[in-house]
């Protein structure tokens, strides 16, 4: 079974849009959607949830007012600057570190499980999907993208399915650094554009300092073809393989308004010809 | 006054916005780049940075003449990053969230500071402009505190601009918590929509008023709009889409300097916000 993981850096490249065109291409596959923080890829997809189940990951202290005396300590320890001057812990601030939990001398605080997010398991036109939802402002989206990769890798197990589309975050944080370990390859889908390039560049050092193979393939490619060019330049020297370009294609945001892909709206879109072209590449690259 | 310039998807302007209305206003303001895992604002902004600083962030080191293998410090840590194996302590330095438990509860002190490297800080100006970027080092999980350390950063008496990273979870949260004002950045089509109101869910726990820019405002369909009517938040700009501006911001031109007549509609954004705020 292989994983192929699609980053992007920066937001907003299409990054989503052109996993959702892979879905009516690739066959014997399970689509995982690894981008918890804003998920988006099931609006396209529409799946039937066959299973729901929570995600619980850190902790937060809560005081106990009745048994608190205000000695002040929990707030000289808590180096987030997270509980008010009558001893009510911010929620949002509370790192779940448990510092003041484990040292409060009247063993006033408590430090219960969060439940943090949900986890899916889903039916879709296009074959099983594994996705989640993370609770705004919370945390371990990290620990979340590690789950549900790993739910998806399960799921293609289990049905004798051979490949994995993982719908991966933005940026090269934590949940970012956490869809990469383990991955056949991540395809960055990047735009010709100054930031498109500089977040490309940042995205794939990230993929070399944890040594997984990247592909390129530059979108929107004729809005800036020199930007393109350089793009393309800069994964060369880096052994980032450039796996072919999209063009600017309005089909794109009208599939995405009827919830459906590029093929599904007009395979014989000029957008839809060069993902067709890039998927190919793609299989013939992974060997599939 | 602080504005934080946010949005739930990726890719949908925030910067566009955040640096044009920063450099499209007069008097003490500043702009503080808080997308450390991205940022992309000096790309346009091009000041003279004149100071940067590599920020670190305290990490657990133990002395093994000292320790007597307790083991308290693998309990109270709840990140797994220090662990007795066998006859010696390991510190797991990329997994520490910073909390100083461990420094705190050795019975021996046998554990002392030192720096994990989170990335770097630099500061500078363009024309009246004061401007402070976070950039985190590559490799690095965490951004949340990098981005805690650019906000130090943000003056009382000056009006600070500030382009928050994409998303809902807690990087953007410490972009946007104790702001005046947010201005969230969408467009309009289902992707947009949908963590347009993730965003707003997150602006709504914190209990801050916020405003919508809909950037390609002709692109997509008029969900956006039909939303942001329900839920009373109000439309402060729209910028439709232009080839012409796409392909400037592609080249890093800034919108006020390709197309000059859009340093008023910025400042007119301002006014906006500022009547809001009060």
């Amino acid at each position: 079974m292989k994983e192929i993981v699609i980053i992007s850096g920066k937001g907003g490249t299409g990054k989503t849009s052109i996993i959702a065109a892979f879905a009516s291409l690739a066959e014997n596959k399970v689509l995982c959607d690894a981008d918890v923080d804003a998920a988006d890829l099931h609006l396209i997809m529409n799946p039937e949830i066959q299973e729901r189940h929570d995600f619980a990951s850190g902790h937060t202290a809560r005081i106990n007012q009745e048994k608190c005396t205000e000695c002040g300590l929990c707030r000289d320890l808590c180096n987030w600057n997270a509980i008010s001057e009558d001893f009510v812990v911010d929620e949002i601030e509370c790192e779940g570190c448990g510092v003041c939990y484990y040292f409060c001398p009247e063993e006033a605080i408590d430090f219960p499980l969060n439940t943090c997010g949900e986890w899916y398991l889903s039916e879709t036109r296009f074959g099983p999907m594994a996705h989640a939802r993370l609770g705004i402002a919370e945390e371990n989206s990290g620990k979340l993208v590690s789950l549900i990769r790993q739910e998806g890798k399960k799921l293609a197990e289990s049905r004798n399915l051979d490949l994995l589309i993982t719908d991966g975050p933005p940026g090269i944080g934590c949940p970012v650094i956490a869809s990469l370990g383990g991955a056949a390859a991540v395809l960055i889908v990047a735009e010709p554009t100054v930031s498109g390039r500089h977040d490309m560049e940042r995205v794939a050092e990230l993929a070399a300092f944890f040594k997984v193979p990247a592909m390129v393939s530059v979108n929107k490619f004729d809005l800036n073809p020199e930007q393109a060019d350089a793009i393309e330049a800069f994964a060369r020297e880096k052994n980032v393989e450039v796996m072919g370009r999209v063009p600017f294609d309005p089909a794109f945001t009208k599939a995405m308004v009827q919830g459906q892909t590029v093929m599904e709206f007009d395979q014989n879109s000029e957008g839809g010809e060069a993902v067709k072209r890039l998927w190919t590449n793609l299989s013939e690259k992974l060997e599939l | 006054m602080i504005i934080s310039i946010a949005s739930g998807k990726g890719g949908t302007g925030k910067t566009t916005v955040a640096t044009n209305m920063a450099v499209s206003l007069e008097g003490d303001v500043q702009l503080l780049d808080c997308d450390v895992e991205e940022p992309n604002s000096q790309l346009f902004i091009q000041a003279d940075i004149e100071k940067q600083e590599v920020i670190h962030t305290p990490v657990p080191e133990v002395d093994m003449d000292k320790c007597t293998l307790c083991g308290k410090c693998g309990d109270i840590c709840q990140f797994k990053a220090i662990v007795v194996i066998g006859e010696t302590v390991l510190p797991f330095h990329e997994l520490c969230h910073s909390c100083g438990g461990c420094m705190r509860v050795c019975p021996e002190n046998a554990i002392t500071e030192v720096g994990r490297e989170l990335g770097v800080i630099g500061q500078g100006r363009r024309n009246g402009l004061e401007f402070v970027y976070g950039e985190l080092r590559v490799g690095e999980a965490m951004s949340p505190p990098l981005i805690r350390q650019v906000r130090e950063y943000a003056r009382p008496e000056a009006l600070t601009i500030i382009d928050a990273p994409p998303g809902t979870s807690c990087p953007v949260i410490a972009a946007m918590k104790g702001a005046d004002f947010i201005l969230l950045v969408t467009e309009p089509t289902p992707f947009g929509l949908y963590d347009l109101k993730l965003a707003v869910g997150a602006v709504k726990i914190l209990g801050i008023p916020c405003g919508l820019v809909i950037n390609r405002s002709d692109m997509g369909d008029d969900l956006v709009t039909q939303y942001a009517e329900q839920e009373n938040v109000p439309v402060l700009m729209e910028i439709p889409f232009d080839r012409k501006m796409a392909e400037a911001y592609s080249r890093g031109e800034m919108i006020v300097t390709a197309m000059p007549e859009w340093k008023e509609k910025f400042q007119g954004l301002y006014h906006r916000i500022e009547a809001i705020v009060g």
